[in-house]
């Protein structure tokens, strides 16, 4: 016999988990008890959903499962942010919260809050704890959900007094899930199908998405790449899949992406797209996306399948499980190269008057995309980064170039400000062996700054780099260009002082104002020990192009 | 076209998406589901966000007391049924989702209409009750309720039938539905 709460432990040990993020409470007072003697690493957070989105920072770093603990109330509603998060870019998460005890449930007890109903629309699948001996069993098949498949989010809610009961624990070997049976093998007539269609396309494109480096597809992906001379886009979510600069890499695609990308998506006559889901940041306007295309569509998830964009050929599975056999499949076909030759002529025209490029200055002023190009100067591309949300994003896809899966981390699908500094906190735990660096803004740091006490206590080397122009940037561009530059709350000062805070919560300041030694500042920054934050001055307004403007086809790209 | 495993190049303009048509009449789902707790929700959360319309939707127990049947009837001409039934798929506590072929399926749905019958119509609206092979479960004076089983477009028709009489109220329970034929549904 033991506690329900200790059996939690031993399961998440025979799940593989050394550390975790979370906050305690009233409500799951006798898991931190558990953590007492555990042996599992707690990380303590200063905010729930901080230690969600550290979580997810974990696991985007790691390829493993974040956990994140809060308690009941208001502990678990401020994890609705990240679990939302973990949904939209398929962050593979476990979350327990506490509940009020069974029977104060439902009487509005204090700190009570429908924690099981308000989560959810937003995660893959949830548990409510009925009885303490499902405890272990329900651990198990939590984890399995959140992994496999399309990973996501999965939430346990456990009512304290069953967590307090004592058990007979058994180790659980296996998972009984009879709804639960994602396809993994792709159709070997449909990868015969699609090898053949790829042989005969003049002006094909491979648009990659995060579901690459979900799988591990990488070097599949690349494989199938250079297995010919095929182009190679990546989503926001897919940056790194890909090794970046490569000769048949085009850059991103949609909103921000290079115009080689989107007017090649434009002319292209066969789209393979890979673990990707056809977002409107990526269509643009629906009716007029690739309406030359025909489709190869690979996803693990097969309502994915022809949601956006119907497909013409669907491959539902494991992506490099398929993208092994795809190209076998393509090298028999014994396809002529020299068929692409044109398609590549029209492409190197495009990439030849179209380089991504922006002003720069010819005083000290620091342009944010001169920022980015030196932080991947000084790094010489071998980092993590985690990015927060707006301009600042975006000019990181633009002008940091990923070469490896997993080291851009980054809310995509959600676009949560706030989300840089705990999920950096999370990939630096992860990885202590690459520096993570976090990029952000003046907005978004400042929607979760608490984290900067996290990271002093616990030394968790991040260094935060803050493209500060005391704007809502991304805000403030599309009321300039779309709104008659009437700008409307949108100017932020220049509050806080970012070097005095960073002082003040155990970290490093530094405030960076001369282009002319970025470079070697940011790497002085960069061998600065412990978390650093450097508050660097750029253009106050500086917009992000190129652009597809909402609603509008890739032709129409501005900037 | 050239099919997969031939030597046959495979032309672009060959190819076909199939996916994300709109069939244009109704459809009947039967969903078995793990009976557990809030997976009606789940469904019907899932319904409302994905901006899916139920047109009817009734749930009870099957042979097995783990499992619950849910059938529900929707629009196929409202909404791409592929895509609704992948989304449903992804639900862990669904077991299965048959979308009923119309010719192979029997579907019943039961409703009580409260008619105003007083002396002069009572005759009129107990041969409409007759012809529609109901039954009267309850009288006063005033009025009857009727008992209609029989598919959807029956108790539609009964009902236009004795609209004119007065129609106090009416109470559906959206129909349910079994597979024709020894397979299981």
């Amino acid at each position: 016999m033991m506690r329900a709460v200790d059996a939690v432990m031993e399961c998440l040990k025979a799940e593989g988990v050394d550390v975790v993020f979370g906050y305690p409470g009233g409500a799951n007072l006798p898991t931190y008890d558990a953590f007492v003697d555990a042996g599992i690493r707690h990380i303590l957070v200063r905010h729930e959903a901080g230690g969600g989105h550290a979580a997810e920072g974990y696991a985007k770093a790691s390829g493993k499962v974040g956990v994140v603990f809060a308690t009941s109330g208001p502990g678990a509603t401020n994890i609705v942010t990240p679990l939302t998060d973990a949904m939209m870019d398929s962050v593979p998460l476990v979350a327990f919260t506490g509940q009020v005890r069974t029977d104060l449930l439902g009487t509005d007890g204090f700190q009570e809050a429908d924690t099981f109903g308000i989560t959810m629309p937003i995660v893959k699948h949830s548990f409510m704890i009925q009885h303490p001996a499902e405890i272990p069993r329900v651990v198990h098949e939590a984890f399995h959900i959140a992994r496999t498949g399309r990973p996501g989010p999965v939430l346990i809610d456990m009512p304290v007094d069953l967590t307090r009961a004592e058990i007979d624990y058994e180790p659980v070997g296996d998972v009984r899930l009879p709804g639960y049976q994602p396809t993994t093998e792709g159709n070997s007539k449909q990868i015969r199908l699609a090898a053949k269609a790829l042989a005969n396309a003049r002006r094909p494109v491979i648009y990659a998405g995060g579901g690459v480096i979900s799988a591990g597809a990488s070097a599949a992906l690349t494989e199938l790449a250079t297995s010919d001379r095929f182009p190679v886009t990546c989503t926001l979510m897919g940056l790194g899949a890909f090794p970046a600069p490569h000769p048949q890499w085009l850059g991103m695609l949609g909103m921000h992406g290079t115009r080689s990308a989107n007017y090649a998506m434009d002319e292209a006559d066969l789209i393979v797209a890979i673990g990707a889901r056809f977002d409107d940041r990526i269509t643009g306007k629906l009716s007029e996306f690739a309406p030359r295309a025909k489709f190869i569509h690979i996803d693990i998830d097969p309502a994915e399948i022809s949601k956006n964009v119907p497909a013409h050929i669907p491959i539902v599975g494991d992506a490099k499980n398929i993208l092994q056999r795809l190209v076998t499949e393509y090298r028999a076909t014994g396809a002529d190269s020299a068929r692409l030759a044109e398609w590549w002529e029209r492409i190197e025209r495009w990439r030849a008057q179209h380089p991504l490029r922006y002003e720069d200055t010819t005083d000290t002023e620091i342009k944010p995309q001169y920022l980015i190009e030196a932080l991947y100067e000084a790094t010489g591309g071998e980092a993590i980064v985690a990015s927060d949300v707006g301009q600042h994003q975006m000019w990181t896809a633009q002008y940091f170039h990923f070469n490896k899966p997993r080291r851009w981390i980054n809310s995509g699908g959600l676009g949560t400000m706030g989300f840089g500094l705990p999920a950096g906190m999370g990939a630096a735990v992860a990885r202590p062996d690459v520096p993570t660096i976090v990029v952000t803004g003046d907005g978004s740091i400042q929607m979760n700054t608490q984290e900067l006490a996290t990271c002093a206590e616990h030394r968790i080397p991040v260094k935060v780099f803050i493209a500060n122009n005391g704007y809502l940037g991304m805000v403030r561009q599309w009321q300039e260009l779309f709104w008659d530059k009437r700008y409307s709350q949108v100017d932020m000062g220049q509050f806080p002082d970012f070097v005095k805070l960073a002082e003040a919560y155990g970290a490093t300041g530094i405030r960076l104002t001369d282009k002319t030694t970025l470079v070697a500042d940011v790497k002085a920054a960069l061998e600065t020990e412990g978390p650093v934050v450097v508050d660097v001055r750029v253009t106050r307004e500086e917009n992000t192009y190129p652009m597809i403007p909402a609603g509008a086809a890739a032709r129409e790209m501005v900037g | 076209m050239g099919e997969p495993g031939t030597k046959e190049p495979l032309t672009l303009e060959e190819l076909e998406a199939s996916a994300g048509v709109r069939t244009g009449r109704k459809h009947i789902l039967s969903i078995l589901v793990e009976n557990k707790p809030g997976v009606l929700t789940r469904i019907s959360g899932l319904f409302a966000r994905r901006g899916f319309n139920i047109d009817t939707l009734a749930v009870g127990p099957t042979d097995d007391e783990s499992l619950s049947r849910i059938t529900l009837t929707l629009d196929g001409a409202m909404h791409p049924i592929d895509q609704v039934t992948k989304q449903l798929h992804k639900l862990v506590n669904v077991i299965k989702i048959r979308d009923l072929e119309p010719a192979d399926t029997v579907a019943r749905e039961l409703a009580l209409f409260k008619i105003s019958a007083d002396g002069a119509s009572r005759g009129e609206v107990m041969q409409v009750v007759e012809i529609f092979r109901g039954k009267i479960i309850d009288v006063t004076r005033r009025s009857v309720i009727v008992e209609v089983t029989g598919t959807w477009e029956k108790v539609e028709a009964f009902e236009r039938m004795v609209r004119p009489f007065g129609l106090v109220e009416m109470a559906r329970t959206g129909e349910i539905a079994i597979s024709r034929g020894r397979g299981e549904t």
